[in-house]
């Protein structure tokens, strides 16, 4: 569905992603672990098409999208969750969401299909309703996640990108961002490629991974098979707490 | 009550409120302050579009104005062309101008915006007192005509007062229904946060220069309806001081409040008569207001009000 073929992507001199090659199928869980600064985001970054890439391809459904503008890559079914994030917060949870719709808003019975799938989101997160004219700021981080992924969702994407939805959140609102994650695979058939820190929960709720280092990936498989892999286990599993502990 | 109803009913009384000052002010000097009252609200909304909801700042949006007033003088005095075409005409090329170095400026962010919009001011202000075949220089420029509907010649302050209105309520009007629209929340993201507005699909860099072009045409429209009612324009009027003086009124109303422009540019309208006492040291009251403004009221006038109304609601139910 999703395919990306030998990407290089620079911050000025800075070589963030050297020949990153990954892909994604339908409906499936892929993560994307690594420490920090490996260019995670910087790879979901130069999907969506914030920071474009200099060589390579992006293909989605056999189409090229690198040399595309965000919107268009929004438009054509790619929404990301931004890292820490990122809801607006002067504005209510209403509008953030229908901030999500935005590109649908404007076409024929867009207002109606954006109120749609509003109630979609309220379904998957009741909290949002019952918050839904609170500013997003005042939402706790657990909502604010909750509210992030709704608002991508708003925007009916085929394949949603997630920065780090378990950053700074305690374990057990985690375990619930996790559970929707999985849902949203299983019974909405959203392709998910998710970006964590957190590897033994990602590789739990991923079926494959890659991992990333300095810019490459090093490592790619089934998640079960990357668990029981020896480095994965040194630098990813075992220093897990103390690696939440220095951020 | 909805929210859509009661911002109909606000704007009502606002309306029938500004009908009614003339009958309060018969033959008082005050209806001439009222009608540049009126042409600062203008201006002030117009920028409150720009700096309040995209938070894109603009030190030069004096510049708009003056070009608007300029060409609408010009194109009546020298070449003979009807007021009301020479306001469109001047709308549209100011609307062409700001469209145009947009696209350049406005990749800017904060300190570096705020640098290009000044010197952009600067220019254009220094084009006015130079091109004095055109401009008349620093003397600046008479004879504009008036403008007329018919027998109805817009000379008087009280015809003045009505024509201005109509124009700063149709703004008002305008940015009202803007804010609560799919554009106006987007523009609200681009303030929060550019990052984020992009993955929601939300073309930053077009809505701002879109944006930025929509408050140039009206501050220029502004500048036609000043140059027309004045019937005189000197280049003094479109300096530096006077696009500090739109941002001063804009940050005391409250950023992204429309009825808080107007409560802006009323006070600092107003100020000068009061402080006439003063003298030259009316700016440091200007420079002491903003700092007390933005250290105890940072939400402006409107969002104190918002605040103190809330306070007083919590006390009555505890």
């Amino acid at each position: 569905m999703l395919t990306i073929k030998n990407i290089n992507t620079y911050y000025g001199q800075v070589h963030a992603l050297k020949n990153v090659s990954l892909h994604l199928q339908e409906g499936e869980i892929v993560t994307l672990i690594g420490a920090n600064g490996a260019g995670k985001t910087t790879l979901l970054n130069t999907i969506s098409g914030i920071v474009p890439p200099k060589s390579g391809q992006i293909l989605f459904s056999g189409a090229p999208i690198h040399e595309l503008p965000p919107h268009s890559i929004v438009e054509r079914g790619i929404s990301q969750v931004p890292e820490g994030r990122q809801v607006f917060k002067p504005l209510s949870v209403e509008d953030n969401l229908e901030l999500g719709a935005y590109l649908r808003y404007r076409k024929r019975g867009g207002k109606k299909e954006t109120k749609e799938t509003m109630a979609m989101v309220f379904d998957l997160f009741p909290i949002l309703l019952d918050r839904r004219k609170q500013l997003a700021g005042t939402l706790s981080g657990g909502e604010q996640q909750m509210l992030a992924i709704g608002r991508a969702l708003m925007a009916k994407p085929k394949i949603m990108l997630l920065d780090e939805p378990s950053m700074g959140l305690a374990p057990l609102v985690v375990q619930e961002i996790f559970r929707v994650i999985e849902n949203l695979a299983g019974e909405q058939k959203t392709t998910v490629l998710l970006v964590e820190q957190n590897a033994r929960v990602a590789l739990k709720t991923a079926a494959r991974g890659y991992v990333l280092e300095t810019g490459k990936v090093i490592l790619e498989g089934e998640a079960a098979d990357l668990m029981e892999n020896k480095d994965v286990q040194r630098a990813y599993l075992g220093r897990d707490k103390k690696e939440i502990w220095e951020r | 009550m909805t929210k859509a109803q009661r911002d109909i009913i606000i704007f009502a009384a606002f309306c029938l409120a500004v009908l009614a000052t003339p009958l309060l002010l018969q033959g008082n000097y005050l209806l001439n302050v009222f009608v540049f009252i009126g042409i600062n609200t203008m201006l002030a909304v117009a920028l409150n579009l720009l700096l309040g909801f995209a938070g894109q700042i603009s030190l030069g949006h004096a510049a708009f104005f003056g070009l608007g007033a300029y060409i609408s003088g010009i194109l009546t005095t020298r070449y003979a062309i009807e007021p009301w075409m020479a306001m469109v005409a001047a709308a549209l090329c100011v609307g062409v101008i700001a469209f145009i170095i947009g696209f350049p400026i406005l990749k800017l962010k904060g300190h570096y915006l705020a640098m290009a919009t000044l010197g952009f001011g600067i220019i254009v202000y220094i084009i006015f007192n130079e091109t004095v075949d055109w401009t008349g220089g620093p003397s600046g420029m008479s004879g504009i005509p008036n403008l007329a509907l018919g027998p109805l010649i817009f000379d008087s302050d009280m015809t003045n007062y009505y024509l201005i209105w109509v124009f700063t309520l149709l703004t008002m009007l305008l940015s009202i229904n803007l804010a609560d629209s799919r554009i106006g929340r987007a523009l609200r993201a681009i303030h929060d946060s550019e990052v984020a507005a992009r993955v929601m699909g939300v073309n930053v860099r077009l809505l701002k220069v879109q944006i930025f072009t929509v408050s140039a045409l009206i501050s220029a429209l502004a500048g036609s309806l000043y140059a027309h009612t004045m019937t005189f324009i000197a280049p003094a009027s479109f300096g530096f001081n006077f696009s500090v003086e739109l941002v001063t009124m804009v940050i005391i109303g409250g950023l992204g409040s429309i009825y808080g422009s107007f409560l802006g540019a009323a006070i600092l309208t107003l100020l000068p008569e009061f402080l006439r006492v003063f003298h030259d040291f009316d700016i440091i009251i200007y420079g002491l207001l903003l700092i007390v403004m933005t250290m105890f009221m940072p939400g402006g006038l409107i969002g104190g009000f918002e605040a103190l109304a809330a306070a007083i609601k919590r006390r009555k139910e505890a």
